[in-house]
């Protein structure tokens, strides 16, 4: 397993992947979202070829409510 | 008197034309359809959001994205909850990335918010000069929410601030203007050398008297959220809103009269029929 951090949170993953399949899971359109590895923000079109790899840190965000 | 003469310039910040001066945000709110009601009622052009994590896998709630037409609202992603430099930079990217796959004009445009202590929500100026001085040197319009202390305001205007956004008082304080004296001198310092130079009352209004007060001041607009969010009726406190901000800057357009200590006469002196029982002095005195 390989382990690597989500919005903070410790998770593991059984083999390296895309970005793409690291989402594949959330319900969200896609283009509500935007995603960092380690405090770079990746392009949406760079999802299917973006690696996610042991110890990345991920953050997947979205927009809310906010002034 | 034409309407045209009553017509008005809008409102111009980095790359954005708003005719509307009411920035509003869409924190808050009881439901996603009041704020969508509220929002309309503003007459707004421009609403802020902020940028938060995913919830990843048990989505129940609903996206703020279902319910602001993007194609008839320019999104204004703000850094807000940031206290560093390089946070306030991370979230204004991650924001700037949403908006371009959205398709929304506001990704070139962000409202940087660095705050310095969580109880006032009171900005750190140090890390808000870099933080303004980092995005405007990567292309962003930054929209800088900053205190009412002028000298802060000159800094972030030289290092390249699209446009400076003074408190009127505390974030969601509802206190209204507490130093106009401050925003008076922030105006005059900052349009010095360009009139057109945005400076737009951020934050602490609690009603509409608030906000015409902050545009008779000179400001170009007000950015706003709570005060509209939490009052007992949101959708009619936007439409007051609406109201407020054009009488406030159709007032300082067309500029306030000088305040007196004594009272000066609206009707004729002449041909009054009463005589002046108290003397001299009140010859001088007429209603």
């Amino acid at each position: 397993m390989i382990d690597i951090t989500v919005n903070g949170r410790p998770t593991q993953i059984d083999r390296p992947m895309p970005i793409d399949e690291l989402l594949v899971t959330v319900e969200v359109p896609k283009n509500y979202l935007a995603v960092e590895v380690n405090e770079d923000v990746v392009p949406r079109e760079d999802y299917g070829e973006t690696i996610v790899g042991e110890g990345d840190r991920v953050e997947v965000v979205t927009l809310v409510g906010g002034g | 008197m034409t309407t045209d003469a009553l017509s008005d310039s809008p409102l111009k910040i980095g790359s954005h034309t708003l005719t509307s001066r009411l920035l509003v945000g869409t924190g808050r709110y009881d439901t996603m359809e009041q704020m969508r009601d509220s929002l309309d009622a503003s007459g707004t052009e421009c609403v802020t959001v902020a940028v938060r994590r995913e919830r990843l896998y048990d989505r129940t709630g609903q996206n703020i994205l279902d319910f602001i037409d993007s194609d008839r609202y320019i999104l204004l992603p703000n850094t807000a909850g940031c206290y560093t430099t390089a946070d306030a930079v991370r979230a204004a990217k991650l924001g700037r990335e949403i908006l371009r796959t959205l398709g929304n004009p506001g990704s070139d445009w962000v409202k940087l918010e660095v705050l310095g202590d969580s109880k006032t929500l009171l900005p750190d100026p140090v890390e808000t000069v870099a933080a303004c001085e980092q995005l405007a040197a990567d292309g962003f319009s930054v929209l800088c929410y900053t205190s009412d202390c002028p000298v802060t305001a000159q800094r972030l205007k030289k290092v390249g601030a699209a446009a400076v956004m003074p408190a009127g008082s505390p974030i969601g304080s509802g206190a209204g203007i507490l130093n106009p004296a401050n925003l008076q001198i922030i105006l005059e310092y900052l349009k010095e050398d360009d009139e057109d130079y945005p400076v737009i009352i951020d934050a602490g209004v609690g009603t509409a008297s608030d906000v015409s007060v902050a545009m008779e001041l000179g400001a170009d607009g007000v950015l706003l959220n709570t005060a509209i969010a939490h009052a007992r009726e949101p959708v009619r406190m936007a439409h007051a809103m609406r109201m407020a901000v054009d009488a406030g800057r159709h007032a300082a357009l067309a500029g306030r009269i000088p305040k007196r200590l004594y009272g000066t006469a609206s009707s004729p002196q002449e041909g009054v029929i009463s005589t002046r029982p108290y003397g001299s002095q009140a010859d001088e005195i007429g209603s």
